[in-house]
């Protein structure tokens, strides 16, 4: 791997300077766009971990206006791995057969333990950085190696080129693979949203093109704007949702263009529905997300860990009513956290329930680490 | 309920684990003018006139050696540090505990032996007493070395006693040492991989507290969970809000490279060689100066300053805007979203 050592300090899209100018555009449209609607505040929601990152470790939320919320959408894949999910990757683990899976995903519990929880009483769990590790791992040790297999599009393309380029026998994949598309239409379709615009993953984008989004943003009349993650991209973007929401232009704005390409990257579309297909299943604290989960096609089930050892089933069920979490609606941004009867009780972030809590940047992980949403400009 | 590795990552849970099952449980010493229930680096016990200094910590790493040092050196570095976190620059004298598996090669005990003389001698301190075990193959890994440390402190350094106004200094660039380790533990080739920054500062704070004497109101060594664990426990005992300038936090390129790669905050990432100094403004300057001139502190920074609201809680001004600055939980690890 090679770092080029003044590779961050090349960046271009890190200027202060230039992002105050661009918050008081933001500030100018925002006032502009409830005029023009009649509306008292926006919601724009974004579907991306990576951009619920680049927001909170720039502090851009403290940049943007009271009367816009910024709503962080389903898009951290970890969060929405559905406990059943994690069940499954667990039982395995107790089972002998050596889990890998990325690090954000081993804490993080299913209906009874976690991965780090089976790891604490033995069983063999092993934290990797890229799939290629975990074939890697499978080689050289000879054992039954399950890889763990999490995140959207972007991260199935890696799982789908590995398996491609060929495994040993002894390695297989237990899918919890997302498709993004799908759980923005169950937003979109909620009678109580009130998201009046989304912003799309840049790097999902990269491989499924921005073009993909265009039946939605016309079906539903909310625009959506493909973004990057750097400060300057996704305060750009902002003001770009918020100018189509005042202009009632409901279209897909691409403002990742150094990356993403209205076609995508198609050879790597080939490949990733060449070993994926999708598939109808549970997204943790939203519902079943109709074609939401992206899992292994028949011909691939001498590697699929479901097939493969599905004589293994996760021991308990869940102990929680499936409906006590009310994270779907945290999530668009109609209840907070302290209106749901599980939070500081049933759901900490030392054992998460729903997927707000289980991210670091989860609006109840927030209210709980810090009693609520901090007011950050008192110190200024 | 069982122990997990959360319980030894530095965070809050190790801080619950420490108070219930020990802090909370020893009656407190006549002798101690810091105690084990202040949670503090090391204590203070009054000897006469004198203040004697006591740490004692265990060391375990993997990989045993690692780019820029290995357990050897990190062992005497660790409590010569902590020693001198507290006030006490020169110390008197190291004990090591080694406990040793079954089967491990002479040729790698001689390694980290030679790198505890060299750390030793850099720290102006010697190992006064010792003691070996062997453990049979299987029952633990490799190696694990205790080592305790006694030294005087004129100027007592306590972790609670900044005020608003004060100034945090970092004494160079941070997150060194875990990088260094996590890329190997990960298996991340890089073409220049992360050197550990571990080092003795004893000689460092003894400047910083001939110039600084009464105005270095805390001080803490940032090693498991960072700056930002140190600055929190600093904040939370202290009784002050802490806001940090984020462009001002010195970082190599490489390190800042490393921790974006991995997604990974520097100010989570352990430091073996670094101080975290909190100071009252009159003297921040003649501080800043006296590390400057030095080797080891010609990266130190004014990064914070200590504010009476939000007590106990540390923003984060990066510069776009702010954010709190969480505590870190659990051992660090990489992230895919």
């Amino acid at each position: 791997m090679s770092v080029s050592p003044d590779a961050s300090e090349r960046l271009r899209f890190r200027d202060p300077a230039q992002a105050h100018r661009l918050a008081a555009v933001l500030a100018r449209t925002v006032a502009e766009a409830l005029a023009a609607t009649g509306s008292e505040r926006l919601a724009v929601m974004h579907v991306c971990g990576s951009h619920e990152q680049a927001i909170a470790k720039f502090g851009l939320r403290s940049l943007v206006p009271a009367a816009l919320d910024v709503i962080m959408g389903p898009g951290c894949p970890v969060c929405v791995t559905d406990m059943p999910e994690i069940d499954e990757a667990v039982a395995l683990a107790d089972h002998g057969i050596t889990v890998a899976t990325y690090g954000d995903m081993y804490r993080v519990r299913g209906s009874g333990r976690s991965l780090a929880d089976a790891h604490a009483e033995g069983a063999p769990v092993e934290v990797v950085y890229s799939v290629s590790q975990a074939v890697e791992l499978a080689r050289t040790s000879g054992r039954e190696v399950a890889f763990f297999a999490c995140g959207f599009e972007t991260t199935a393309v890696t799982t789908a080129a590995a398996l491609i380029g060929g495994v040993p026998a002894n390695f297989s994949v237990l899918s919890a693979h997302k498709y993004v598309l799908p759980a923005m239409e169950v937003v979109a379709q909620l009678p109580e949203s009130r998201i009046a615009a989304f912003l799309a993953a840049g790097h999902a984008a990269t491989i499924t093109g921005s073009a993909i989004f265009e039946p939605f943003a016309e079906r539903y009349g909310i625009p959506v704007v493909v973004a990057g993650f750097e400060p300057l991209d996704v305060l750009a973007a902002l003001v770009r949702a918020v100018e189509a929401i005042r202009d009632r232009d409901a279209r897909v704005f691409n403002l990742y263009p150094r990356c993403v390409t209205s076609a995508g990257n198609v050879p790597a579309q080939a490949r990733l529905w060449e070993v994926f297909e999708c598939e109808t299943g549970g997204w943790r604290g939203i519902a079943s997300v109709p074609a939401g989960n992206i899992r292994l096609r028949e011909t691939w089930r001498a590697h699929d860990a479901r097939y493969r050892f599905a004589h293994v089933r996760p021991r308990g069920a869940a102990a929680l009513a499936p409906d006590a979490c009310i994270c779907g609606t945290i999530m668009i941004g109609r209840a907070g956290p302290v209106d749901c009867s599980l939070f500081k009780t049933k759901c900490t972030p030392q054992d998460p329930v729903g997927a707000c809590m289980v991210s670091s940047e989860g609006t109840c992980r927030i209210w709980h680490e810090y009693g609520g949403l901090p007011v950050l400009q008192s110190t200024r | 309920m069982t122990v997990t590795l959360a319980h030894g990552a530095g965070g809050r849970s190790m801080r619950r684990l420490v108070t219930d099952q020990f802090a909370a449980q020893f009656a407190p010493s006549p002798h101690a003018v810091v105690g084990l229930a202040a949670l503090d680096d090391g204590a203070v016990l009054r000897v006469g006139d004198h203040q004697l200094v006591v740490t004692t910590d265990a060391h375990v790493v993997w990989p045993t050696f690692f780019p820029g040092g290995d357990i050897g050196r990190l062992a005497i570095c660790g409590t010569v540090n902590d020693l001198a976190v507290m006030g006490a620059t020169a110390p008197l004298g190291i004990t090591a505990a080694i406990v040793i598996e079954e089967g491990y090669p002479l040729a790698d005990l001689e390694r980290i032996r030679a790198s505890m003389v060299q750390a030793c001698r850099e720290a102006g301190t010697t190992v006064v007493a010792g003691d070996t075990k062997v453990m049979g193959r299987g029952e633990l890994d490799g190696i694990v070395i205790t080592t305790t440390g006694v030294g005087l402190a004129e100027y007592v350094v306590t972790d609670c006693g900044l005020r608003p106004g004060h100034v945090i200094i970092v004494t160079g660039c941070i997150a060194d040492h875990g990088l260094a380790v996590m890329a190997v533990r990960h298996a991340l080739a890089f073409e220049t991989p992360p050197q550990s920054d571990v080092a003795p500062i004893n000689h460092l704070v003894a400047e910083v507290l001939r110039v600084g004497r009464g105005d270095v109101s805390a001080m803490k060594d940032p090693t498991r969970g960072g700056v930002a664990s140190a600055l929190h426990e600093m904040a939370e005992k202290s009784g002050v809000g802490i806001v940090l300038d984020e462009l001002a936090i010195p970082v190599t390129p490489a390190a800042r490279a490393v921790s974006e790669l991995l997604g990974i905050d520097p100010l989570f990432v352990a430091n073996e060689g670094k101080a975290v100094i909190g100071v009252a403004p009159a003297a921040a300057r003649a501080v800043m100066s006296v590390l400057r001139a030095t080797d080891q502190g010609r990266d130190a920074a004014v990064i914070g300053r200590c504010v009476d609201e939000h007590a106990g809680t540390i923003v984060v001004d990066t510069g776009f805007g702010r954010r709190l600055l969480a505590e870190p939980e659990g051992e660090l690890l990489p992230r895919i979203c």
